[in-house]
């Protein structure tokens, strides 16, 4: 069975999505932050894939994606490290990225060579649907892996119930039209996640961008499956060694 | 994530650029506020150099001194329409942030121009034109800080501002229906030459069009009326920066591969990997990654000829033009006349060159490259 499934039968509240970017803060940092964030409590790990140009992320994860292709981090050199990581695998990985370094390594190679090093789901911010669903769907699907939408406020109910038919595993609700890393006010969050769930989607909902501590993250829990937390958690790699910043990062979400 | 953005354009875009009262407008402002028809100018001197029929198409004698206002006339009317209270805009070299500073005032809007911090360093005229006109300068501090940096920083603005926010991309590039716009409102330029030339010399029909292309707006407006003209030669002249092999280049189609930039499926400098290149070029206009999808297409095709042109190749050409026709060139234009030496000639033949801006930008450039030109 599909992992991201499995985890969302287990349970269907409060799964915690933590995000980092693959090469940061070090070329080799991957499984150190993967061990740390599994052993403290992340439910599921999304691993951005550096790209020159992160048209969604902000300041933060933009920063992070400058360094980590400064230290060399490659798609090549990130399957290699999952693969070698995947016997002490034991959460979901999705892999976040952007089409163009994705099309050059191939994109029926890539999903090939991510499922087989332990990947269970791919968010592509800048594969528009119609693409996606005519061109690139077969290829997803014929190697098992997810494919995450994200939705916005000013995404129509229409179209929320289309990305919500092409997505499996979960759905990426943005918590306000904007890019990772902006505060946001959560009144107008839960108007919009109460929206979402009126639908009663097929998929389990996450909410992404804007979740930076426990406070918001009980808040985000309130209206959806869970929460993404990315750009705190990158700036709380920056306080110190990986271990010690993950575990009181994860300590002070969960506890 | 810009889908609503986008979307509310395409499914509007031609039904309001066909709407009547749109088009009066248009035209009123490109006539009584931009100065067009710009002229058609047989460039006596520069001919019998060539031994041929060379005339320029004056896009430099548009208001704010380059063909990048017609699409900023017909973007801004279109985002009234649209009930949009707040323009952004993306500028490199500054002649496109100057462009929509200049309509946003025309039409009270407020503007907001993103430059890489870098290219704010070395256009401080043009930032300071912006200011003046009552526009946001705010700088693209992520990546090199140059145009692709700052067209990065426009769309994450975008995506943070979909409904009272409209983006005016000043070239052939984005998403769609960006490409398809923006030629559209550049096609101005051969609509005019086709007409001009037929007053002039009683044919239509060029032997060829000559345009510098970065991303590719002027190139599109002054080859738009010629695509299905097979018999016009239509060339694209390139920025080869220091040289094609130098490391330091701006040809896309001699070093890009498939790729996608900025929304849109093209040719883009990337590594192996897939990460963009920072290009490099004289010419600040035509220092980007990527090429408009309709050139990407001209060049597969066959249909366009691409050149390209260096540094010192472009500013030997723009002295060459100051001193044969008493008109100091953009350095982006002076790509396309750089190209002149690669073409060969019949002597009754008529080539056109789009002259696409003025080189009063340009002048701290080439008063460093005064006394080789002395």
């Amino acid at each position: 069975m599909n992992k991201i499934e499995d985890l969302f039968k287990k349970r269907s509240g409060d799964i915690l999505n933590i995000y980092f970017t693959a090469g940061y803060p070090e070329l080799a940092s991957t499984t150190g932050i993967l061990t740390a964030l599994q052993n403290y409590g992340a439910d599921l790990i999304e691993i951005g894939m550096p790209y020159s140009d992160p048209l969604a992320d902000g300041p933060v994860i933009q920063a992070s994606s400058m360094k980590a292709l400064q230290n060399g981090m490659t798609i090549a050199t990130l399957l290699e490290q999952l693969r070698s990581f995947k016997p002490q695998l034991k959460v979901p990985l999705v892999l976040m990225g952007y089409m163009n370094p994705v099309l050059q390594y191939g994109f029926e190679r890539f999903c090939a060579d991510a499922s087989e090093a332990g990947v269970s789901g791919l968010i592509i911010p800048d594969l528009p649907w119609l693409e996606y669903e005519t061109g690139y769907r077969e290829i997803v699907k014929k190697y098992g892996l997810d494919f995450i939408f994200l939705v916005t406020p000013e995404t129509t109910e229409d179209r929320v119930r289309k990305l919500d038919k092409l997505s499996s595993g979960f759905v990426y609700a943005v918590s306000s039209s904007s890019t990772t890393g902006t505060d946001k006010n959560m009144n107008k969050v839960a108007t919009y996640l109460e929206r979402l769930r009126s639908y009663q989607l097929k998929n389990p909902v996450l909410v992404g961008f804007g979740i930076k501590d426990k406070a918001s993250f009980r808040e985000a829990c309130r209206y959806a499956n869970g929460a993404i937390i990315g750009t705190a958690y990158i700036q709380a790699l920056k306080q110190g060694p990986v271990e010690e910043s993950t575990r009181k990062f994860l300590e002070g979400i969960l506890n | 994530m810009l889908y609503p953005n986008v979307e509310e354009l395409r499914a509007r875009y031609l039904g309001i650029m066909e709407e009547p009262s749109f088009v009066k407008e248009y035209d009123d402002l490109l006539r009584n506020y931009v100065g067009r028809p710009t002229p058609l100018y047989l460039a006596r001197r520069l001919s019998s150099r060539f031994n041929t029929r060379i005339y320029l198409k004056r896009e430099d004698l548009c208001h704010t001194g380059a063909h990048k206002i017609n699409n900023t006339i017909g973007q801004i009317l279109l985002a009234r329409r649209l009930g949009k209270k707040r323009i952004i805009a993306e500028t490199g070299a500054g002649q496109h942030g100057v462009a929509t500073a200049t309509v946003c005032a025309l039409e009270g809007l407020e503007c907001i121009v993103y430059m890489g911090a870098v290219d704010i360093a070395r256009q401080a005229p043009n930032v300071a034109r912006m200011k003046m006109l009552g526009a946001k300068v705010i700088p693209a501090l992520s990546g090199s800080q140059t145009l692709k940096d700052a067209t990065n920083e426009a769309i994450r603005d975008w995506i943070n501002n979909p409904s009272d926010t409209h983006y005016i991309i000043g070239s052939v590039v984005g998403p769609h229906p960006y490409p398809d716009m923006v030629a559209r409102f550049q096609s101005v330029i051969s609509r005019e030459i086709k007409a001009q030339l037929k007053e002039e010399t009683g044919k239509e029909l060029p032997a060829r069009v000559v345009a510098c292309v970065g991303g590719g707006s002027n190139a599109a407006g002054a080859f738009y009326h010629f695509l299905d003209e097979p018999s016009v030669q239509l060339v694209a002249v390139e920025a080869a920066g220091e040289g094609i092999a130098s490391g330091r280049s701006a040809a896309t189609t001699q070093l890009g591969k498939a790729g996608v930039l900025h929304g849109s499926k093209s040719l883009v400098m990337q590594t192996a990997d897939g990460q963009v290149i920072e290009p490099h070029s004289i010419s600040a206009g035509l220092d980007y990654p990527g090429i408009g999808p309709l050139h990407a297409h001209l060049f597969a095709s066959g249909r366009g000829r691409f050149l390209s042109a260096t540094d010192q190749e472009a500013l030997n050409a723009a002295f060459e033009l100051a001193r044969l026709e008493g008109i100091i060139p953009a350095l982006e234009s002076a790509h396309a006349l750089a190209a002149l030496k690669q073409l060969s000639f019949r002597e009754e033949e008529v080539t056109v060159i789009c002259l696409s801006g003025r080189g009063d930008k340009d002048m701290d450039t080439y008063m460093k490259q005064m006394e080789s030109h002395s």
